[in-house]
């Protein structure tokens, strides 16, 4: 499979603005609602126009402004999975499944037989959408659209109507139809979890444009925009800047931090992960005396605000294992503790 | 009674009948029609809606004038030799002017309160409009459209100001139920008013009732 994006679209508030190219993988748009991730999908799937650029798949042209092209969404062979499964609710399990089947009867018939089977379904057949679980309900729509001539899936925020129970079971039968479907996906997702574990490259959007494209590792370990280290779940961000070859001042933590790497010069943040901060006994380089702002008991850990000693600088976040708090508490209360800012660790952005 | 005293009810339930039948389909064309349009929606959804905002006397005069022997249409008409006014015809010409705004606005409403997603499910899926039209739309619109027939069935029953303007009030022949009690109220026979009246208010009490019972029969899904 190859998808081949490059698509302009003016709408209310910015101008969505993408170019991509992908070959047999899953591929992810991640970011914050409204930022064009779902128009996206919808200029590729032809229920949205684009006002200009091309959309090419497997050497098809879907949509071509220059050339006055725009396949409607029947001939695009492009599988939508909406957020809310879109079912038939007139139509039996069974004659939802068959509808936009391909194929003579038999083939149909034996398609839907190995869905049935595949996701879980029989016995539903004369079921009608409105008396499924939620569950159930996507697995019709996985069905359905692999029954359709789709090469291609898109997937709108698929697991976002689902409780975390039933998302983490939902989301593994979604690998193994991703697998079947040799990977040809695009994935828009604000979870971050969710789009590592199932997208092999993820670009970060923000305001109709990527931030950032690149492999997952790279986009969690060292993100290249505020947004995009945002997205990525980075709790603590600072305003910083350059202040030598390692050195950088961190403005709103009020902290004189050492990276690993030379310092750019136009370093304009630095973000550090929330439980990379380390406990250190005494003081040392990069450690500081920080002071214990507030304590919230999260379900495995602790999430300890603080500060640095002596300043009104923003808290910072740090994330800390119950037992190794309760333990350290104590010695804790009252005259501060010091913390580790691991420099390779250390995020720096320069936009 | 002899027969020509049924003539009012038969002529009634004709009128009704035919015109529901053509502003049913007119009603949901129209609504399909407009919610696809990409310009001048505004204006094709005030233009259709127009005669129900409109007094009944005006919509029935300007059919008068549009038809009328000295009008384009009833010129044209002339070279067939069908003349509309004071006919059968125009009876169920005025129902259905006045009606359509009825069945038009419910099921553009049934339309566009259905979730858009299934729309697009079904385009992806590689299922032609026409087949999206009649699978999709249409049976999942199903109560708002049931909805509308009933409405505009009730107001084509009881039309009365188009109609006496533009197929005139005679008896056999144009006399409603509707216009029946305006002549019987004219000729101070208000027994003969009172049957007709009577008559109309069970007659649409009926189909509403009939239409209430039946969806929330259907209901649940």
């Amino acid at each position: 499979m190859e998808l081949d994006v490059s698509i302009r679209k003016s709408l209310r508030d910015y101008e969505l603005n993408v170019d991509f190219v992908i070959r047999d993988e899953v591929f992810a748009l991640l970011g914050a609602s409204g930022c064009g991730k779902s128009m996206t999908l919808k200029c590729i799937a032809g229920i949205e126009r684009p006002d200009a650029g091309r959309i090419l798949l497997n050497g098809r042209t879907l949509f071509d402004s220059a050339a006055g092209i725009n396949l409607p969404p029947q001939q695009r062979r492009v599988g939508y999975l909406f957020q809310n499964y879109a079912l038939f609710p007139n139509m039996t399990v069974a004659e939802n499944i068959l509808f936009g089947a391909v194929g003579n009867e038999a083939a149909k018939k034996a398609k839907m037989q190995d869905s049935l089977e595949r996701f879980d379904l029989k016995g539903l057949e004369k079921a009608y959408p409105s008396e499924l679980s939620g569950g159930q309900q996507q697995r019709v729509a996985f069905a359905r659209v692999l029954s359709s001539a789709a090469e291609l899936l898109l997937l709108d925020e698929p697991f976002s109507a689902l409780d975390s129970f039933l998302k983490w079971q939902m989301e593994l039968e979604l690998m193994d139809l991703l697998h079947s479907y040799d990977d040809a996906a695009v994935l828009v997702s604000h979870d971050r979890n969710e789009v590592y574990r199932l997208a092999s490259r993820i670009a970060v959007m923000n305001r109709g444009r990527f931030e950032a494209m690149s492999g997952r590792q790279e986009l969690f370990h060292q993100p290249q925009t505020l947004a995009a280290t945002l997205l990525t779940g980075c709790k603590n961000v600072s305003r910083a800047r350059c202040e030598g070859e390692r050195a950088l001042w961190a403005e709103e933590w009020e902290l004189p931090l050492m990276a690993a790497g030379n310092v750019p010069q136009g370093l304009k943040y630095v973000g550090l992960r929330a439980h990379f901060l380390a406990y250190r006994p005494g003081p040392g380089a990069n450690t500081f005396l920080m002071e214990v702002v507030r304590v919230i008991e999260d379900t495995f850990s602790y999430l300890v605000m603080v500060r640095r000693a002596g300043t009104r600088g923003k808290p910072i976040r740090w994330e800390v294992d119950k037992d190794f708090w309760q333990s350290v508490q104590g010695a804790v209360q009252g005259q501060g503790i010091y913390l580790y800012f691991p420099p390779e660790q250390l995020i720096l952005l320069e936009r | 009674m002899d027969e020509m005293a049924w003539r009012p009810l038969v002529i009634t339930l004709e009128t009704a009948l035919t015109a529901t039948f053509i502003t049913f389909f007119a009603g949901i064309g129209a609504a399909y029609g407009v919610m696809r349009l990409r310009h001048g929606r505004g204006v094709a959804d005030a233009i259709l809606t127009l005669p129900m905002v409109l007094p009944p006397t005006v919509v029935g005069f300007f059919l008068l004038l549009a038809f009328g022997k000295r009008s384009a249409i009833g010129k044209f008409l002339l070279q067939f030799d069908v003349s509309l006014v004071f006919t059968w015809k125009a009876t169920v010409i005025a129902a259905v002017v006045v009606s359509l705004p009825l069945m038009y606005r419910t099921a553009r409403g049934a339309f566009e309160q259905l979730d858009q997603n299934i729309l697009y499910a079904a385009r992806t899926l590689g299922i032609s409009e026409w087949r999206i039209f009649w699978r999709v739309l249409l049976p999942n619109a199903r109560q708002g459209i049931l909805a509308g027939l009933v409405l505009s069935f009730t107001r084509a029953l009881g039309e009365f100001g188009a109609t006496i303007m533009f197929a005139g009030n005679i008896p056999g022949v144009t006399q409603t139920m509707s216009t029946a009690i305006y002549a019987a109220v004219q000729a101070n026979d208000y027994d003969l008013a009172f049957q007709w009246a009577i008559g109309l208010v069970i007659f649409s009490l009926v189909f509403v009732v009939a239409m209430n019972a039946w969806l929330s029969r259907r209901g649940g899904r």
